[in-house]
C-alpha cells in the first residue's frame, strides 16, 4: 500500500516536473530554431544569389515600373515582390542585398573583434601605462559620432563596399576592446595565471594560452550581438547615401529608394524593411541564446 | 652531506608604494640541500611569501623589487640572469606550488595538457614522449589511472585530485627545487596528512630540494628537516627541526611553539603572543620583537641583535642569547 502511494507521488510528480519543462522548453527551442533557420536562409541567399534570383537585380523594366507584389491586385507573378520606380523585381534585389548586408556586417565583426581583442588582451594583461593608453583611445573612439565619422570617409574616399566596412571597423573595435580588457585584466589576476608565470611561460604565452581561450565565449556571445548591430548600421549608412553605391542593391539604400513614394508603392520599402528587421531580430535571438548557453550562471534560470 | 642546491644571502625585498619603502624581506639568508626541506615558518605578512616570489624573480614589477643580497643555485646568481634566462629555469630547475592550488589550474585544458605545457615548454621532445612524461609525473603524484585522468578537465577532479595535478605540474620537469607556499592551507587535516606524506614520497624518489614555507608548526614538525623562524622580514632564529622544538632559543620561536595547541595540555588556556607585528613601512630601531618580548631588555630597544652562530647548523638574533 505504502509503495503504491510512493509511486503515484513520484509518478505525478515526475509529470509535472515534465509538464513545465517541456513548455519551456518548447519556447527555448523555438527562440533558437527560429532565429538559426532565418539566419541560415539568409545566408543560403546571400551566397547562391544569382541562381536563386529570378530577375537581374540593376536592370529595369520601363515598362513593368512599381508594380504591386504579385498577391495584390494589378501584381504579376512574374514579380513576387512587386517592381521599384525603375522597374526592377525587389525579390531579386532584396536576395542580392542579403549577400551586400552579411558581407559587409561579418566583415566589419571580423576585422573589430580581431582589433579588440588583441588590443584589449594587451592592455588588460599589460596593466599600468599600455592599459591606460588603449583605454584612452577607446575613450576617444566610442565618444566619437560614428555616423559624422562615415559621412567624412565616404566624402574622402567616395561612398563604396570597402569605405562602409571601413567606416563601420574604425570605431567598432573599442567596444570590444573595454569588454575583453575587463576579461584579462580579471584572469590576469588568477592562479592558474601566476601558475603559468612560475612554470615559466612567457607573456605571450599566458595572453595566447591561458588567457585568449578564457575570453573565446564572451566574444562569440558579443560577436552574436554586433550581426543585427552591423547590419543595421550598414542599412543607415545606405540610406543616407554614403554607403554601398548604386545601382548595387542594399537593404538600407533599397529602403532609401521607396521612400518618395511610400503612399502608393509602400512595397518598395516595406520589403528590405522587414527584411532588416527580421535578420536583427535573429541576430540578437541567437546572441541571447549563445550567452544563455556559455554562461553557467544563468543556466540554471 | 649532499650538495647545497640554493643559497640566499643577505636578501633584501622592498615594495615602493606611496606610503613609502615597505621592507618585506630585510636581511634573509639560507641554504637548502639537496633532498632536504628547509621550513619557512612565520605570521601572516612576515615576508616568507614573497622570498618565494623573490627566488623565482616573480615579484609584482614595478613595485616590489629584490633590492640587495645574492641568490645562488648551484653556482648561478639568478639575480644576474636575463629574463629569458630566468624563464628557462622557471618549472625547469625551480618549481612553485601556490597558496591555492585549487584554483591553479586552467579551466579550459585538461590535465595532460596543462602538465604537457611545461614539459614542451622546457624540453624539445616529440610528442609521444611528452605524453609519457606526463602519465611519469601523474604517477609521481600518485594519481590513480594516470591515461584516464589525463584526457579529464579540472571540474571533473575532486580538490584532493586537483591539488595533486598541480603537484604534477611542478614535478613534470624534475626540478631542482621546489618551493611550496602553504599548500596545505586550504586542505583539511587527513588531506593534508596524506599530501605531506606525498611530499615526503616524492623528494625520497626526485631528491628534490624543498622549501616549504607555511604558519603551521604542526607541517613543519612532520616534513622539514631544519626550519627558519621569520618575523617581520627577518629570520630570527634557524635550527633543524628537532633543536627548534626541543630547545628553542628565541623568544618568538618558544612563543610560536607555545601557540600550538597540544593534545596532552587539557585544560589550559591556549597560549597567544600579545601585540601585533610592527608595521614594515616603520620598523623599530631596536629588535623586532621587542614590544611583543616577554623577556625584553634595555638594550633590545635601542639595538639590532647580531646573529649568534651555536654550533655548525644553528643561529639564533636575540641579546638573551650568548
Amino acid at each position: 500500500m505504502l509503495n503504491t502511494i510512493t509511486t503515484t507521488a513520484k509518478t505525478k510528480k515526475k509529470k509535472q516536473y515534465r509538464g513545465i519543462s517541456r513548455a519551456t522548453r518548447v519556447m527555448r527551442n523555438l527562440a533558437l530554431w527560429i532565429p538559426t533557420v532565418v539566419m541560415a536562409f539568409m545566408i543560403v541567399l546571400a551566397i547562391f544569389s544569382p541562381w536563386i534570383a529570378p530577375h537581374d537585380p540593376t536592370v529595369g523594366k520601363i515598362t513593368d515600373r512599381y508594380l504591386p507584389p504579385a498577391f495584390m491586385e494589378g501584381g504579376k507573378t512574374d514579380y513576387l515582390l512587386g517592381t521599384d520606380q525603375l522597374g526592377r523585381d525587389i525579390l531579386s534585389r532584396l536576395i542580392y542585398g542579403a549577400r551586400i548586408s552579411l558581407s559587409v556586417s561579418l566583415l566589419a565583426i571580423a576585422i573589430t573583434a580581431s582589433i579588440g581583442t588583441v588590443l584589449g588582451i594587451i592592455a588588460g594583461y599589460g596593466g599600468g601605462r599600455t592599459d591606460a593608453i588603449v583605454m584612452r583611445v577607446v575613450d576617444v573612439a566610442l565618444s566619437f559620432p560614428g555616423l559624422l565619422l562615415a559621412m567624412l570617409l565616404a566624402v574622402a574616399i567616395g561612398p563604396g563596399f570597402w569605405t562602409v566596412v571601413f567606416a563601420l571597423s574604425l570605431l567598432g573595435w573599442a567596444g570590444y576592446a573595454r569588454m575583453i580588457r575587463g576579461e584579462a585584466m580579471r584572469l590576469s589576476q588568477s592562479d592558474f595565471v601566476a601558475q603559468a608565470r612560475v612554470n615559466g611561460a612567457s607573456g605571450w604565452r599566458i595572453m595566447t594560452r591561458h588567457i585568449f581561450p578564457n575570453i573565446i565565449n564572451s566574444l562569440i556571445v558579443l560577436m552574436t550581438l554586433q550581426v543585427g548591430m552591423m547590419i543595421l548600421a550598414e542599412a543607415a549608412l545606405s540610406y543616407l547615401g554614403i554607403g554601398i553605391s548604386v545601382p548595387t542593391p542594399s537593404w538600407g539604400s533599397m529602403v532609401s529608394d521607396g521612400r518618395a513614394n511610400l503612399d502608393n508603392a509602400w512595397w518598395i520599402s516595406a520589403f528590405p524593411g522587414a527584411a532588416i528587421g527580421l535578420v536583427v531580430l535573429s541576430g540578437n535571438f541567437l546572441g541571447d541564446w549563445i550567452r544563455d548557453k556559455l554562461d553557467p550562471r544563468l543556466r540554471q534560470l | 652531506m649532499s650538495n647545497i642546491v640554493l643559497q640566499v644571502e643577505d636578501l633584501h625585498t622592498s615594495f615602493f608604494t606611496r606610503a613609502g619603502e615597505v621592507k618585506a624581506v630585510d636581511g634573509v639568508s639560507f641554504y637548502v640541500r639537496e633532498g632536504e626541506t628547509f621550513g619557512i615558518v612565520g605570521e601572516s605578512g612576515c615576508g616568507k611569501s614573497v622570498t618565494g616570489l623573490s627566488i623565482l624573480r616573480l615579484l609584482p614589477e614595478p613595485a616590489g623589487q629584490v633590492v640587495g643580497g645574492k641568490i645562488i643555485m648551484e653556482g648561478k646568481s639568478l639575480l644576474e640572469l636575463n629574463p629569458k634566462q630566468m624563464r628557462a629555469y622557471r618549472g625547469k630547475m625551480i618549481s612553485m606550488i601556490l597558496q591555492d592550488p585549487m584554483s591553479s589550474l586552467n579551466p579550459v585544458y585538461t590535465i595532460g595538457d596543462q602538465i604537457g605545457e611545461s614539459v614542451r615548454l622546457h624540453q624539445d621532445l616529440p610528442e609521444n614522449m611528452v605524453e609519457a612524461e606526463v602519465i611519469d609525473a601523474l604517477r609521481l603524484l600518485r594519481i590513480p589511472s594516470p591515461e584516464m585522468r589525463a584526457r579529464e578537465y579540472p571540474f571533473q577532479l575532486s580538490g584532493g585530485m586537483r591539488q595533486r595535478a598541480v603537484g604534477a605540474i611542478a614535478m613534470s620537469c624534475r626540478p631542482r627545487l621546489l618551493i611550496a607556499d602553504e599548500p596545505t592551507t586550504a586542505l583539511d587535516a587527513t588531506i593534508q596528512a596524506q599530501y605531506i606524506a606525498l611530499f615526503e614520497d616524492i623528494q625520497e624518489k626526485t631528491n628534490v630540494a624543498i622549501i616549504f614555507i607555511t604558519h603551521d608548526f604542526g607541517v613543519v614538525a612532520r616534513i622539514c628537516d631544519r626550519v627558519g623562524v621569520m618575523y617581520a622580514g627577518k629570520i630570527v632564529e634557524t635550527a633543524s627541526t628537532r633543536d627548534i622544538f626541543k630547545n628553542p632559543k628565541h623568544p618568538y620561536t618558544k612563543a610560536l611553539i607555545q601557540s600550538v595547541p597540544q593534545l596532552d595540555k587539557k585544560d589550559e588556556r591556549l597560549f597567544s603572543i600579545e601585540g601585533q607585528p610592527p608595521s614594515l613601512l616603520r620598523l623599530p630601531k631596536g629588535c623586532r620583537f621587542y614590544p611583543r618580548c616577554t623577556v625584553s631588555m634595555d638594550i633590545c630597544k635601542e639595538q639590532e641583535p647580531p646573529e649568534v652562530k651555536i654550533g655548525e647548523n644553528r643561529s639564533v638574533s636575540c641579546w638573551r642569547v650568548k
